[in-house]
């Protein structure tokens, strides 16, 4: 175990490093990197002052230490738009995006494993056919035309639900949440309802496979011998089988739901950092642009070793340690 | 030569297999039908496309954003309506789509060839080559596809060429462990030694007889890659960093409906949406039911 965490470990700063390579040639190796870094409005002195201090007169591999050496250190430069550190306005903006991220994932579980366990316990029926079909139309849906359907029908056609913002913020347990209020909740269902349908599809493919796999194995047999009802044999004996590749998967999916909150984030104006990025990227802000960069590949790194971790505690029959 | 090709599976009987599992699906053949039609309107749009929307002399600003149905100033009807700019949506949508079906093809057939020949390299030689590309591999897919194609576009700029080299960076590494994974499991069969006996080159050995093998999993994730690949143009395209206005697709047609979606002009957004997702939905529910008859065991 302790092998397969260092090893993981330094594996993740490997890819960190890469992806601060990659980052450090796409902002300063291509282009003018001080039109880039400077705003566009800076005297000539300014400029001057700009090359001098952010040390673009010296050689590649010695700008490359500097940047690594200041983003070691906290600093990936400040956003021309809002003149704050670059590293603090998306921690700002973090929280928000988690909260979406967390709701997401909670409707994909809760709405997909009854579908799944629904389906999977009847196979090849309508119904069956019925929610597999639907779950194809729920990967097909662009998630951002879908979000704007959502908003044309219980927004502007039936006028249920606000179509835009965070509303106004609860504190439950020292945590500032939209959860605890009903304006911040109304604003909630919509973005979290789009962020999820993509997921819900693959949490219901992903327990159909599992029930349909796990149903004529012997314990089942066994526990219907022992004259369990079925209600119980699904809920505990099959579900906790099933489990493991969900926890497993969804996990992992955890940071496509983060992508993709860029895009909903942008449809629904939430004030998170994915629709920062974009703002960015529109307003050619660079240095946020580079720490949402940084920050996101950070906290994939973090997610998928946790999962990892999990997976190992979650089934005894793996053992990461003895592995190669 | 004929103990040689014995082993091989023919190109004709996994077409016919593939063919004959989508009939016996009524589902899957209306599906596949509607893939036909949507590729021929795509292909001979132009034609019968009521108006070239981009043509300055054939649109008139003063039939700007007229609902579904509308007449217009020369006496023809705009069935689907017009947008902010007085074109017909039915003309701009037939347009878009050729683009997005373009983008999405080129690019799901590039990633095909460069997955393909890294993951059969990978398989061949094995060692360091292997791990270096598998590496590669684990990387690409350690992040989700939207993220990668969005923070390059940010990074290069956007444009059509930019767009699809996006999406075949983030496309090959799939098909490259598919292969890979067929491959290592043919690689050790009787023909591939076979082959090696005769001393036929490598290029032969893995182009002629190991990737004729590797076929079934390639067929369905091409498949549900195009799908993918339409989808993730569109999704770029709406954020503003995809395609240029100059080369409007599916999703800059629903991008330009965004603005006006809370005015009630519905139809400049929902139909161009409409086309897309019938797009998505048939390629995805064809690539569905060519996973099931060819059965490659997917991961995905």
């Amino acid at each position: 175990m302790t092998v397969f965490v260092i090893r993981r470990l330094s594996q993740s700063l490997l890819i960190l490093l890469i992806t601060s390579v990659i980052v450090f040639a796409g902002v300063y190796a291509i282009g003018n990197p001080i039109d880039i870094l400077i705003a566009p409005d800076a005297t000539f002195a300014e400029r001057e002052q700009a090359i001098r201090s952010l040390g673009l007169d010296r050689s590649l591999p010695e700008q490359y230490g500097t940047f690594l050496w200041n983003a070691l250190h906290g600093d990936l430069g400040r956003s021309f738009v809002f003149n704050q550190p670059s590293i603090d306005l998306i921690l700002n903006r973090m929280p928000a995006t988690l909260e979406l991220a967390f709701v997401a994932l909670f409707l994909s579980l809760v709405i997909g494993i009854p579908l799944g366990l629904w389906s999977g316990l009847r196979p090849n029926t309508a119904l069956d056919e019925t929610v597999m079909t639907g779950s194809i139309l729920g990967f097909s849906l662009p998630n951002f035309w879908q979000g704007m359907m959502l908003i044309m029908i219980f927004s502007v056609w039936l006028g249920w639900l606000p179509s835009t913002g965070r509303g106004e913020l609860g504190t439950f347990l020292g945590i500032r949440t939209s959860l605890t209020t009903w304006s911040g909740l109304s604003h909630l269902i919509l973005p979290a309802f789009n962020l999820a349908l993509f997921k819900i599809s693959l949490v219901i493919r992903l327990t159909r496979s599992g029930v349909r796999e796990t149903m004529p194995l012997d314990f089942v047999k066994f526990a219907r011998a022992k004259g369990l009802s079925e209600r119980r044999i699904v809920s505990v004996h099959v579900l906790k089988n099933i489990m493991i590749p969900i926890v497993t998967v969804v996990g992992v999916e955890f940071g496509g739901i983060i992508a993709f909150a860029i895009v909903t984030e942008t449809i629904f104006a939430w004030p998170g950092m994915g629709k920062l990025l974009i703002d960015s990227i529109m307003r050619l802000d660079r240095p946020v642009v580079v720490a949402y960069l940084l920050v996101v590949v950070t906290l994939f790194i973090v997610i998928n070793f946790v999962v990892d971790i999990l997976y190992s505690l979650l089934d005894p029959r793996i053992r990461i340690g003895s592995a190669s | 030569m004929t103990a040689l090709t014995f082993r091989k599976l023919g190109e004709d009987s996994l077409v016919a297999r593939a063919l004959d599992g989508i009939l016996k699906s009524p589902k899957a053949t209306v599906a596949g039908i509607a893939c036909i039609l949507l590729f021929l309107i795509a292909a001979f749009g132009p034609w019968f496309a009521p108006q070239n929307p981009y043509d300055l002399m054939q649109i008139s600003i003063m039939d700007a954003k007229l609902p579904p149905g509308s007449e217009s100033m020369s006496g023809g009807t705009y069935w689907l309506g017009t947008d902010g700019q007085g074109r017909d949506m039915l003309s701009a949508m037939i347009y878009g789509l050729r683009t997005s079906l373009a983008v999405g093809l080129v690019s799901g057939i590039v990633a095909l060839g460069v997955g393909t020949t890294l993951g059969l390299i990978a398989a061949y030689f094995g060692g360091r080559i292997d791990t270096l590309i598998m590496r590669l591999v684990d990387l690409m897919l350690g992040f989700p596809t939207i993220l990668v194609a969005l923070m390059l576009l940010a990074l290069i700029g956007q444009g059509l060429g930019k767009v699809m080299v996006a999406l075949v960076l983030v496309q090959w590494a799939l098909f490259a462990r598919a292969v890979r994974g067929a491959a290592l499991v043919e690689k050790s069969k009787e023909y591939v030694e076979a082959a090696t006996c005769l001393d036929l080159s490598k290029t032969r050995i893995l182009f002629g007889h190991l990737l004729p093998n590797c076929l079934p999993p390639l067929i369905v994730i091409a498949t549900l890659q195009v799908a993918n690949a339409i989808s993730a143009e569109a999704t770029l395209s709406f954020l503003g960093i995809g395609l240029p206005i100059t080369e409007p697709s599916l999703g800059l047609l629903i991008s330009n409906g965004y603005s006006v979606l809370m005015s009630g002009q519905y139809w400049i957004s929902v139909y161009p949406g409409l086309l897309l997702v019938a797009v998505v939905f048939s390629i995805n529910i064809v690539g569905d039911r060519l996973r099931e008859v060819l059965n490659p065991r997917l991961q995905r």
